[in-house]
């Protein structure tokens, strides 16, 4: 194999065609797979889900399905408030953590764990502690207010809110990471300065803070709202789209569509959220490859 | 001013300590109380689970055990899952791997014409939400002819691991020095060689960290698994668990200690390799 490569490099083979140069073939060739993979998986499958969604009669199917604008308004919740409360607090963590104490260290290696480890068990986990009976959580509030406790997960809002809550609990450690890396970036000398000057924590999380990061902190929320309208998991595994149905986002949607065998309903309602993620993903695609 | 070696005691101190405890505690136990809880169930027999009490009465590790010797019906392919889940995540880390690194390779040193164009069709993907493609997946899946095949997952989660993978490498590899290339040329190397014995050795920590990226990707991955495997001895553990909850009296003291087992190995991983994660990932993530 080596002997043949470099004759070839040495006796210049006659190029297959007069424009490419040897290693823009080789760029061809290795460019390849990637390219069957976006083909066969990506663009069959996008043009074919479009396919199936063509007829308009899905479209006043969906129109005409309660449970359908109901998942639009809980996915506009979900993002809307979900993700600026998410955001808010990252944004305070990260300047929590950017303290320098030794047990601060320790606390952000443990602070991680969530995003470390798998979603479904821990969601999972979080089901059973809401559980009304036997749960942990209605186990205490009994104990230290004699009282039975809510039953979580059987309150449309309530169970809403909870799938928030194990949504930020899971992403709240990734996007305080970033956060935190954007603080330190900030020139350690302006804070000094400040100082001197006499400013206020506010003034200078007013003045030099928010200046410095707002460009990172508005393309983290913009980038968790994309992720979050594909977040099956915190709402599947612990609401599973109930009580009666009224818990489900576009993404557990589709999910439920599928199993009832309508997949060009389940399409459908995919496409009805293209207008508003699309343009949200060229302004993304735009400003991370300059 | 603190005089080093010098513990001098001020109020100030202590306040400014109380207040960051203050935020500190609740962090803490906000992170901890949904693991503790999977670790309380995993060590406690039936009864004291379903007390709600904080510490079981009488732990035990006989959980572990009905879970090792697949004594439980949920739990009888227990070692054909976790098998299935491991050779998936590491088909996917390697397909990956050979995958985004050739195509990075291609558009960042050989500057292939229309690799920008890939880029940023890659980048689309990366944007598009997972859940979104699963449903038309599941149908090509099926029109391949691949449900309930490993490949199926394999593929699909190779499909959605790449763009990142590629974008990543790609910004890695434009950080080399053209020179090195231009250097390896005069001397004859072939481009083949240049990407062996210049390219993949100076990528090295980037590599690392795209590969640990798409295992742990695949083996935490729940909804493509759930969609394209359904036979008991094809799927994935994250799977199995979720089936756990197909009964009305699920033992959920299994269920906890098998998904404690499922989620040491990434947390594992990811701690290891915590130094390459946060260096290789979350720089690349957000780019301000």
């Amino acid at each position: 194999m080596a002997i043949t490569l470099s004759r070839d490099q040495s006796i210049p083979a006659p190029p297959l065609s007069p424009r490419l140069t040897p290693a823009q073939v080789w760029g061809i060739v290795l460019l390849a797979p990637y390219l069957l993979v976006f083909l066969a998986f990506v663009v069959y499958p996008v043009c074919y889900g479009l396919w199936l969604a063509r007829a308009p009669s899905n479209y006043v199917a969906l129109y005409n399905d309660p449970i359908f604008a109901r998942a639009a308004v809980n996915t506009l919740i979900f993002l809307v408030i979900g993700i600026n409360i998410k955001m808010l607090i990252a944004l305070f963590l990260s300047g929590f953590f950017a303290q320098q104490r030794t047990w601060i260290k320790w606390l952000s290696v443990i602070f991680i764990l969530p995003w470390a480890v798998p979603s479904i068990p821990t969601i999972l986990s979080v089901r059973f502690m809401l559980n009304p009976e036997w749960g942990m959580v209605n186990h205490l509030i009994f104990t230290l207010t004699g009282d039975d406790g809510p039953n979580w997960l059987n309150d449309p809002t309530v169970a809403l809110s909870m799938a928030i809550a194990v949504h930020i609990w899971k992403s709240l450690p990734f996007w305080t990471l970033i956060l935190i890396t954007g603080r330190l970036a900030i020139a350690h000398d302006l804070f000094e300065a400040a100082e001197v000057d006499g400013a206020s924590w506010w003034q200078k999380f007013r003045f030099i803070t928010w200046p410095s990061m707002q460009t990172l902190y508005i393309t983290c929320t913009l980038l968790s709202m994309i992720w979050t309208l594909g977040d099956f998991n915190s709402v599947y595994l612990l609401t599973g789209g109930g009580p009666a149905d009224l818990t489900h986002v576009l993404s557990t949607l589709g999910i439920r569509y599928l199993r009832l065998d309508q997949l060009s309903l389940a399409m459908a309602s995919i496409v009805c959220a293209m207008p508003f993620v699309l343009p949200l993903v060229y302004f993304m695609m735009k400003r991370l490859s300059r | 001013m603190k005089l080093p070696g010098v513990s001098e005691f001020s109020w100030r101190d202590v306040a400014t300590e109380a207040r960051l405890l203050l935020i500190g505690i609740p962090v803490f136990l906000w992170t901890m109380i949904p693991i503790y809880h999977m670790f309380l169930f995993a060590i406690s027999p039936k009864e004291d689970a379903f007390s709600g009490k904080l510490w079981p009465d009488h732990p035990t590790l006989h959980n572990f055990e009905i879970v090792f010797k697949q004594q439980h019906y949920f739990l009888r392919d227990f070692y054909v899952q976790f098998w299935n889940s491991l050779v998936i995540a590491a088909a996917v880390g390697a397909l990956t791997l050979v995958i985004a690194t050739a195509a990075a390779f291609s558009i960042s040193r050989l500057k292939v014409p229309g690799g920008r164009m890939v880029l940023n069709l890659a980048l689309f993907t990366y944007f598009i939400p997972a859940a979104f493609l699963a449903v038309p997946m599941y149908r090509t899946m099926g029109n391949y002819g691949l449900l309930n095949n490993h490949w199926a997952l394999i593929l699909a989660m190779v499909t959605i691991a790449s763009p990142y993978a590629i974008w990543v490498l790609k910004q890695a590899s434009d950080k080399l020095p053209v020179e090195l290339d231009e250097a390896a040329v005069m001397d004859g190397a072939t481009t083949l060689q240049i990407f062996r014995l210049v390219y993949l050795p100076l990528m090295m920590p980037s590599l690392v960290a795209i590969g640990t990226y798409a295992v742990l990707l695949a083996w935490n991955e729940y909804l493509y698994a759930f969609l394209l495997l359904s036979n008991d001895r094809e799927i994935t553990l994250p799977v199995a668990l979720g089936n756990f909850l197909a009964a009305d009296d699920s033992p959920w003291e299994l269920l906890m200690t098998t998904g404690f087992i499922y989620a040491l190995p990434p947390a594992a991983v990811y701690y290891a390799f915590r130094r390459y994660m946060v260096g290789g990932l979350t720089a690349g993530a957000v780019k301000s």
